[in-house]
């Protein structure tokens, strides 16, 4: 359950990094990604996977959550 | 000498690693890497911020040293107390250079020394009323100080001493921020967890003590330069061009820096990132609680600067871009006439890096500039982050080494036979008895600043003095020159 801090890059895209691991990725995919609801799986571009609890509103980026690691991806 | 092929580095690699027993061998393997370009992350080839094989001679230092030495040390007005035995403060006491403008023992601390000097009855009983007591003769002494930070040696962490009540009633009654820092110096693998700790204890006790205090006139061009740390006058040399090109530099982290501009920074518009390994912590932290964005930039060399500045501008409206041009063509005759001098003189040298946190990667465009070539580069202390953002900085087949061994260093400069080696105090005399030219790039060997356009002509002028001296023609023993061979063939015949 690692605090990953998430935040909006230039373009827009979703930034993921990880303090401990200086894991720092950008998001391929959103599983759930709409103004009214966020979260679900979050495919990173290094193939590996996170699970963040579903909200029912987009976070104000940046921000820190927690996830669940789901597949390392190696 | 030729450069080396990829297959010749990692040849060389797996010899410098034969002399290893397996297991050290099998770890030391995993830090050292022939740069690849075509990587895009760097935890593919090289494995950073890891414990140092015990045995090996590692040039890294501790958490209080990144903490003490570095993040909170430069704070000008502050007194530092190395709370525990008085070597740690004294043999690293003014030893960074960190330059300030103050009258030292009045209102500025800087070099001095605050200890509370533990003695074996401070371990036994612990060393908490001590600490109570030092404080209120600080505040007798010196009552123009701003504020106390206590940086904790080894000791404190293992009697258990609770410096953190100390510091809060030590807050109450003088009415001045009294900062605990837990940075006893066995915690972590290097000075990067002291970096870490301090950001995290500005963070907590600095950071939101002007919350909801509207009272500082902002403007929508002030920025905070975070993570120089003015060595030699870096900052300064950084300073003029932010400000010439139109930003209002609020505050200056930590190099001549005071703790009211640490408690005016949540309201800036960018922070400014140099040094990204030491302070990257406190940025990502502004960003998420204060929305305040941050940027890397690089002051080292004319081509980084004038990228550096364009991509800083870009953040601003178009009076600051105009701003950055004007800056840029405004020093360009004086950066142009730096480079047809000293490059004709430094042309194709080959140089090998082995520094702290921005250094392996930032001063690769400055020596670039110089129509010089960096064909080694490491770090002390970085992390795989560091290490992402050096693969696109450095050449095909160079060579990668993290927490280089002294052993290491040497047989790869052995074989590499640099031009210049840039590296540390410890480093120095080792390579200058080979008969390499040396400059020590933590603080400058006694020079600086680096920084900025002013910066760079120090830079090349120092290179050139010490790569042409002659003085490195001398140092060859005389029984190994060609003449002295033939004299000897001569006369055993």
């Amino acid at each position: 359950m690692p605090s990953v801090m998430l935040k909006k890059n230039a373009e827009g895209k979703l930034v993921f990094y990880v303090p401990k691991k200086d894991l720092e990725e950008v998001a391929e995919s959103v599983e759930f990604d709409s103004p009214d609801k966020w979260g679900g799986e979050v495919l990173l571009s290094d193939g590996s996977k996170y699970y963040f609890e579903p909200i029912n509103e987009q976070p104000d980026f940046p921000v820190t959550l927690r996830a669940k690691r789901l597949d390392s991806g190696e | 000498m030729a450069a080396l092929t990829k297959e010749e580095t990692e040849a060389l690699i797996q010899e410098v690693l034969e002399v290893y027993p397996e297991q050290a061998r099998k770890d030391r393997a995993k830090h050292l890497a022939v740069n690849d370009q075509s990587l895009e992350k760097s935890n593919k080839c090289i494995t950073s911020n890891r414990k140092s094989q015990p045995g090996v001679m590692t040039i890294r230092g501790c958490a209080y040293a990144g903490s003490k030495g570095v993040v909170w040390g430069p704070i000008k007005d502050m007194i530092h107390i190395s709370h525990g035995p008085v070597g740690c403060g004294q043999y690293s006491r003014a030893g960074r250079r960190n330059y300030y403008v103050g009258t030292t023992g009045i209102n500025t601390f800087g070099t001095m020394n605050f200890t509370s000097d533990f003695q074996e009855k401070d371990i036994v009983f612990g060393g908490d009323k001590k600490l109570a007591k030092i404080m209120n003769e600080i505040e007798e002494l010196f009552p123009l100080n701003k504020g106390i930070s206590i940086q904790s040696e080894c000791p404190i962490g293992l009697i258990g001493d609770d410096i953190e009540a100390v510091a809060k009633k030590a807050n109450k009654e003088i009415g001045k921020p009294v900062v605990p820092v837990r940075c006893e110096g066995f915690r972590g693998v290097s000075q990067s967890l002291g970096h870490h700790i301090a950001n995290d204890a500005i963070r907590d006790w600095v950071l939101e003590n002007r919350d909801g205090d509207d009272s500082f006139p902002t403007t929508p061009y002030d920025v905070a330069v975070i993570g120089d740390y003015n060595i030699g006058g870096d900052a300064w040399a950084s300073r003029t061009l932010l400000e010439e090109m139109g930003l209002r530099v609020v505050a200056q982290w930590s190099g001549d820096g005071t703790i009211a501009e640490m408690e005016k920074t949540p309201k800036v518009k960018l922070n400014l990132i140099h040094c990204y390994r030491s302070m990257n912590y406190i940025a990502r932290h502004m960003e998420e609680k204060y929305k305040i964005p941050w940027i890397e930039y690089n002051f080292f060399g004319p081509t980084k600067i004038a990228e550096s500045l364009r991509k800083i501008a870009a953040l601003f409206d178009e009076t600051i871009q105009e701003g950055a041009e004007k800056v840029i063509a405004k020093y360009q005759s004086e950066y142009d006439a730096v480079i047809a001098k000293y490059k004709p003189r430094l042309q194709g040298k080959r140089v090998m890096l082995y520094v702290g946190g921005l250094r392996p990667r930032h001063v690769i465009g400055a020596y670039e500039d110089l129509g010089m070539e960096v064909v080694g580069t490491g770090y002390e202390f970085g992390h795989n982050d560091d290490y992402d953002r050096t693969i696109k900085e450095m050449g095909n087949a160079t060579l990668i080494y993290d927490d280089v061994t002294g052993y290491e260093f040497e047989e790869f400069v052995k074989r590499v036979q640099p031009d210049l080696i840039g590296s540390g105090i410890k480093e120095k005399y080792i390579f200058q008895k080979m008969g390499i030219p040396f400059r020590q790039m933590h603080s400058w060997d006694y020079s600086g600043p680096y920084h900025g356009y002013d910066g760079f002509a120090i830079f090349a002028r120092d290179m050139d003095m010490t790569l042409n001296n002659p003085c490195w023609k001398q140092v060859k023993v005389p029984w190994k020159t060609a003449e002295s061979s033939d004299v000897a063939v001569a006369a055993s015949a």
